[in-house]
């Protein structure tokens, strides 16, 4: 066979060493030959490895290669989660559940993109701070740090445009008060509103806008922007430290040593992260859900505690006025630090600033995690799928009350094997409630039996056996069908007890009582025991009646109502 | 001093290719386990209700239709679906889907001939499925079915429970 010779391109980097090795490996196998004289990617790629850095070049410089890193594992991710998600405000919650509940390594997958977005923002903040400190913003590289910048604002964006996704209560709540935040910038604030199609209230089209924000325009913008600053870097070359120790040396294999070392560890860290806590999903965003007390990612909530200190008119300030300040100061830095000092210990102001904002910002974070209501999950939550907890009380009891009473002798729920009964979901049920009571209670139930057909069930428990086959839909049955027994018994108790007269949980149910909504956030375990057995005593006022409970009953309950997602 | 440098140089080289090894794998398997996993609950009954037949007339086929549920990833979808009934007393029927053998398309039952005719091609099947004529060469699928009281549950079509 022919070989083709290899032709050096006029182009091509000469680096000693380098294309030694490489045409080595080239010699033996002609296909290399081949596609290294058509495209000279292996001229290039050892081009990249061979740059020439300071020889102060060290572990201080690791941190922008571990934000590409990053961005590549949430780019593969991404891509992952969107396979398997719909960005309608019906669907996309269910989809997210989804990938949770039922994809093998789903929750994996999650865990790497949601933790993953955090340790971008650490990995940037520390990336700028290290180029901060080490004065690495000066000329001739002003632009690679507004370029910096640019990246920083949109590693933000991210996280607030992908924090509306899951659709959950969280996420809806959350995003209100963002985009009422936007609608308060003086000229652009209607625009703005406008173009997140939250004019009203948020829906379809603030889902489908933030979705091809998060997916499409961002991803272009930061691939774009990453490639420009790269080329910046290599153009203007790392920055040297203050005092020169020696000659230059290549990244490779040292620093691109100490570069995979430090990615291994994040990599490894974000793993276990991912691997041990749980992603957190709330309730499908209800809209009305007024008790609902929104938070956002932890690296926004120094913004959500300024709030707090500008009130009324002045709101605008700490919303609108000093973030953009402090943008716009960071934009400015190359340009109002114009000393030629690099030391990093003669850098007294810049590590001044440093510390002040990180003070001012731990302090804010602090403030703001402090005056947060209890979030930690009871013990009761453990092993209860979020999904499950979304049923108001009478479906689940209902559905309690059909395995018991055996329904399921004669009906399968959704689907399953020959039956003398319809399916429930799906079938022709279009009876009116009466008929579906008499038929609980009498002369059909019975002669499917054989028997009478007297029924004991209380008129609490035919209510809801009775909304079960209301609101039973295929899909809906599906889901309704997983929930776990604990709950079901719960339900059960909650629903016999006619607590629903007063209290609402999820949505249904009435509003004398406060709603129970994420009652575990707010109440430890002993509170609601003891103001089961004396309400007044703990509530003032209160028309509740006392409730005495034996033991299996306040052990369903309990678990129920600790389990009620916000 | 040279060999030391040596020695260094490739413990770095060789530590590169082991940590970014083990990075890629670390995301690569849960990728690939994301990508080709069976989901769980995917599996789901066979059978499907048909409906109350006792009121069906023996003789003459006749279309029904009904509700199936098919589970699609995060929903379930519940679509009308139909079949041929051939009763022939109670308890006794054959149950064909409702697409030609053909090239799919949805026939009917020609009283005046007694067959089941295909409009796109011209096939014509016998009241019990069989090819009367071309160019269809199988005869129609048939449902495994079971009759619990009064209402038909349908299975898997033969041939395809016999593959």
């Amino acid at each position: 066979m022919a070989q083709e010779p290899v032709e050096q391109s006029g182009n091509s980097p000469v680096i000693p060493g380098g294309v030694a090795k490489g045409a080595r490996n080239a010699r033996q196998f002609p296909f290399w030959v081949w596609l290294e004289s058509r495209t000279g990617v292996g001229g290039s790629i050892r081009h990249f490895l061979m740059e020439d850095i300071p020889a102060s070049a060290g572990w201080p410089q690791v941190f922008g290669s571990v934000a590409l890193f990053l961005v590549l594992t949430q780019a593969l991710t991404g891509v992952l989660l969107a396979i398997n998600y719909t960005p309608s405000h019906d669907e996309a919650y269910r989809s997210v559940a989804y990938v949770m509940r039922e994809v093998t390594a789903g929750k994996m997958i999650r865990g790497l993109h949601h933790w993953g977005a955090s340790f971008m923002v650490v990995c940037v903040a520390l990336h700028m701070a290290q180029v901060f400190l080490y004065g690495a913003y000066k000329k001739p590289r002003e632009v690679t740090w507004i370029v910096g910048v640019l990246l920083l604002l949109l590693t933000l964006a991210f996280g607030l445009t992908g924090y509306l996704l899951p659709w959950d209560n969280r996420a809806y709540w959350a995003t209100m008060v963002t985009v009422r935040i936007a609608s308060q910038a003086p000229w652009a604030g209607p625009y703005l509103v406008k173009l997140a199609g939250a004019s009203e209230q948020l829906g379809a089209l603030t889902l489908s806008r933030f979705y091809a924000l998060h997916v499409l325009i961002l991803p272009a913008a930061t691939t774009v922007l990453i490639g420009f600053h790269l080329y910046l870097v290599r153009r203007h070359g790392v920055t040297p430290g203050a005092e020169p120790l020696g000659p230059n040396t290549k990244f490779y294999p040292r620093q691109a040593f100490r570069d995979v070392l430090a990615i291994f560890i994040t990599f490894s860290i974000l793993f276990a992260t991912a691997a041990f806590l749980n992603v957190p999903i709330e309730r499908m965003a209800d809209p009305t859900d007024t008790s609902y007390v929104p938070r956002p990612d932890w690296y926004f909530l120094f913004l959500f505690q300024m709030l707090k200190l500008f009130r009324g008119s002045l709101e605008p300030i700490g919303s609108i006025g000093l973030p953009t300040l402090a943008i716009l100061a960071l934009f400015a830095v190359p340009f109002l630090d114009r000393t030629r000092v690099r030391r990093v210990r003669q850098r007294i102001t810049a590590i001044g600033i440093l510390l002040l904002a990180t003070a001012l910002w731990g302090a804010l974070t602090a403030g703001a995690i402090a005056s947060s209501p209890h979030q930690e999950a009871p013990a009761a939550l453990e092993g209860i799928s979020t999904q499950a907890t979304q049923f108001t009380p009478e479906e689940l009891a209902g559905l309690g009350w059909f395995r018991r009473e055996k329904c399921a002798d004669c009906h399968n729920l959704v689907s399953g094997g020959p039956k003398e009964g319809p399916n429930l979901a799906g079938a022709d049920l279009q009876k009116p409630r009466e008929w579906r009571i008499v038929h609980f209670n009498q002369s059909n139930r019975g002669a499917a039996h054989g028997k009478n057909g007297a029924s004991h069930l209380s008129l609490a428990e035919l209510n809801a056996l009775s909304v079960l086959l209301a609101k039973l839909t295929a899909e809906h049955g599906r889901e309704l069908d997983q929930a776990p027994q604990p709950l079901i018994d719960g339900a059960e108790v909650y629903t016999a007890h006619a607590c629903g007269s007063c209290h609402r949980v999820n949505g249904s149910g009435g509003e004398i009582g406060p709603s129970l909504n994420g009652v575990a956030t707010r109440r430890s375990k002993d509170w609601i025991l003891r103001h089961f057995a004396a309400p007044q005593a703990l509530s003032p006022g209160s028309v509740m009646p006392p409730y005495h409970f034996s033991k299996t009953e306040e052990d369903a309950i309990m678990t129920y109502l600790l389990s009620l997602p916000q | 001093m040279g060999r030391m440098q040596a020695g260094r140089r490739t413990f770095c080289e060789a530590a590169i290719y082991v940590l970014a090894g083990l990075v890629a794998t670390a995301l690569g398997l849960p990728a690939g386990f994301y990508l080709f996993g069976s989901p769980r609950n995917e599996a789901q009954s066979d059978w499907v209700d048909a409906g109350d037949i006792s009121n069906l007339p023996a003789g003459a086929p006749r279309q029904i239709t009904f509700v199936r549920n098919r589970v699609d990833g995060w929903s379930v979808r519940s679509t009308k679906d139909s079949a041929w009934v051939v009763k022939d007393a109670p308890g006794d029927v054959t149950v064909f889907a409702p697409l030609c053998t053909h090239l799919g398309c949805a026939y009917h039952w020609d009283t005046k001939a007694g067959v089941f005719a295909c409009p796109c091609h011209g096939s014509a099947f016998s009241r019990s499925g069989e090819v009367l004529r071309g160019p269809a060469t199988r005869p129609l699928d048939q449902y495994v079915t079971k009759i619990e009281g009064a209402r038909l549950w349908l299975g898997k079509t033969k041939a395809s429970a016999e593959s």
